[in-house]
């Protein structure tokens, strides 16, 4: 099902709780703000956080012929077509959203097969893949399932100390090991802007990422500071009222034009202005607002 | 259109099963190896493992005696657990470990079960170190007198290695740690694991439930996301019949070491660990506030417990800590000790 989706994009880290699933989303937003149709698959079987992130925890996945039907999230215009952001996680299965996914890795194999074969994704130009910490079960195999599928490569996360880049650095080796491709790395939580008086401390240390990703050889797509706002925007979705989503409301986080950033680098990353193959991408993502 | 079902998750509730030696990669649709239906159900046919499922001998695992055995000379095992990744379950642990060392007659061990991501080792200072291993089993590392270590790192031969394992390659090792490794007497043993309800924690919490482990401490940060996780972890918690000793809050508000003003980087919008702890009736122990000195500390190895045992961040663990024995009916830590051996050295 992945084979006909132009652009499959991995986000991984080694390590747990560096932002994974934040940045998933935020790439989600800034390529839909780009006019991008971008569907989201959350693999994290044990800990889903996509629902939660997107403010749709009761929402279920349908079964229909051929398939499983993703859930979609934003603001559909009238009379236009379906452009709104598609999402399939296990967080959809769930009966509670307290239950646990109790899984040997045969299990949790079957599933992410299921998940990259039988998802009725409709005209999906960029595919952002979530995924646990590790290198584990879930991650074998994804890299099996998506050799067919040609991925883009994979966007690995992590926060600048030493804690946390010793683990990333396992994950960077693991790509190589599968062959899976690189296509950047993103630091994550890099400084936090004091509010009371504006002086920048680095909570989590600052610079990691990029030395590791020098000594690795693989591009780094840029620093994202902490923001505590960006957590609120995400935790008080339930209470907005009226027009304006999570795509427009986070036109106002100072995260925003980072990530606009980092997604213009991914965009040329993926598509190599000699093969043609999304020329009007860049020239599309500079445009915005 | 029908709401798609969730498939029947492992059973938790037994005693592990002796594992047959697989020649192949169970089928997605396995019974398991060492179910009664192994060699006998649908997906078997054509499976590799057939012949050797259905022949194994069913039962428990022959190794649980040997582990029994083992553990048996530890008084007090406890898990340090978390649905969510990055909340400072191995932070926590080290702290805790290097605060129940400070009485030089209490032995300590942590047994890192992180496979994938394993930082005990960076974080306790005993990055470069490996394990010998003797007729008698494996010996931990020894950061202290009384603190000992064990961690898959210590077995790689590049520290970058990254390990691509399967479930049971990870559920073998694991338990060899608690077979094999010579923790001797001890009076705690503390168990760090990697986020989330999998293979792992499968096995840890089969293996060592018959072996008296003591509980489960859970840490978590104050956002909803991790709380939601969390909730996993002690329904998992619940269904294998491991007692929730009780929750930590960590990187609960942050402190800006230039104004000193507060703020909230994980905001708690759902009323953090405390509401959580109240919803689902288990102890909140207490909580850990943000100090960028922690990180620094983990990263070069230093014990932050003893770099800046007056900082607010330590004035919480040793409430945590409180709490903790408390409600495990242990006298409070200071006097540890003094009780259990004539010293006084202690402070
Ligand atoms: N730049 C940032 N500023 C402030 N908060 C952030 C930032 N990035 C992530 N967070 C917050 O940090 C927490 C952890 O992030 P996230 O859940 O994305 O990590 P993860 O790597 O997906 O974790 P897991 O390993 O558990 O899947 C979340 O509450 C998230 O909102
Ligand atoms: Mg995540």
């Amino acid at each position: 099902m992945l084979e006909t989706i132009p652009h499959v994009i991995l986000v991984l880290s080694g390590k747990g709780g560096v932002g994974k699933s934040s940045v998933t989303v935020q790439l989600a937003l800034s390529l839909v703000r780009a006019g991008k149709r971008v569907g989201v698959l959350d693999v994290d079987l044990t800990g889903p956080n996509i629902p939660r992130m997107f403010n749709v925890e009761d929402e279920k996945i349908r079964q229909a012929p051929g398939g499983w039907v993703p859930v979609r999230v934003g603001e559909r215009e009238e009379g236009q077509e379906d452009t709104r952001i598609q999402l399939m996680s296990l967080g959809f299965l769930l009966k509670d959203r307290g239950d646990s996914v109790v899984w040997r890795g045969p299990k949790k194999t079957a599933m992410v097969r299921q998940f990259v074969t039988d998802v009725l994704w409709e005209d999906v130009e960029y595919l952002l893949i979530d995924t646990p910490p590790g290198t584990s079960d879930e991650h074998i195999s994804l890299a099996e399932q998506l050799r067919n599928v040609n991925p883009d490569g994979a966007v690995i996360v992590t926060t600048p100390q030493a804690i946390s880049t010793a683990d990333v650095r396992k994950e960077l080796n693991f790509c190589k090991k599968v062959g899976i491709n690189v296509l950047g790395v993103v630091e994550n939580m890099s400084g936090f802007v004091c509010p009371h008086c504006s002086e920048c401390t680095n909570v989590f240390s600052s610079g990691g990422g990029l030395v590791m990703a020098n000594e690795f050889g693989v591009e780094f797509l840029g620093k994202v500071p902490i923001d505590p706002a960006f957590n609120m925007m995400i935790e008080s979705q339930g209470s907005w009222e009226g027009k304006g989503g999570l795509v427009q409301r986070y036109g106002d986080s100072q995260l925003c034009g980072v990530f606009k950033g980092i997604t213009e680098r991914l965009v040329v990353k993926v598509s190599p202005p000699e093969k043609g193959r999304d020329e009007k991408a860049l020239s599309d993502v500079s445009g915005l607002n | 259109m029908a709401a798609v079902a969730l498939p029947l998750q492992a059973n938790i509730m037994g005693p592990p099963p002796a594992d047959p030696q697989l020649v192949a990669p169970e089928p997605e649709h396995c019974p398991g190896p060492s179910s009664d239906l192994a060699g006998k159900g649908d997906a078997c046919a054509g499976c590799p493992n057939q012949q050797i499922c259905a022949t194994a001998p069913k039962g428990p695992d022959p190794d649980l005696p040997l582990i029994n055995a083992r553990m048996s000379t530890i008084a007090h095992k406890l898990l340090i657990i978390s649905g969510k990744g990055g909340v400072g379950k191995s932070t926590f642990t080290s702290m805790l470990a290097h605060a129940f060392a400070q009485s030089p007659s209490t032995q300590v061990g942590v047994c890192d079960i992180d496979i994938c991501g394993p930082s005990i080792p960076r974080m306790m200072g005993a990055l470069g170190e490996s394990i010998h291993s003797s007729s008698s089993g494996w010996s931990p590392v020894y950061v202290a007198d009384n603190l000992g270590v064990m961690s898959i790192q210590f077995m790689l031969p590049g520290k970058d290695d990254a390990i691509i394992w399967r479930g049971p390659k990870k559920n073998g090792l694991i338990k060899q740690f608690l077979k094999d490794v010579e923790w001797g007497v001890l009076d705690w043993l503390l168990v760090d694991t990697p986020p989330g309800t999998s293979d792992e924690h499968l096995s840890v919490c089969g293996y060592l439930k018959g072996t008296g482990v003591d509980g489960a401490v859970v840490v978590t940060t104050p956002q909803e996301v991790a709380l939601l996780d969390v909730r996993k972890e002690i329904d998992f918690c619940r269904k294998a019949g491991i007692e929730v000793l009780g929750v930590v809050e960590n990187m609960s508000g942050f402190v800006c070491p230039n104004c000193e003003g507060e703020s909230q980087i994980f905001h708690a919008t759902t009323g953090g660990a405390r509401a959580l702890c109240k919803e689902m009736n288990i102890p909140f122990l207490g909580a850990v506030p943000l100090d960028p000195r922690i990180g620094v500390a983990c990263d070069y190895g230093e014990s932050f417990f003893d770099a800046y045992p007056e900082s607010p961040a330590c004035e919480g663990l040793m409430g945590i800590i409180g709490k903790l024995r408390e409600g495990m009916g242990l006298p409070p830590l200071e006097s540890e000790g003094v009780e259990e051996e004539e010293e006084e050295e202690e402070e």
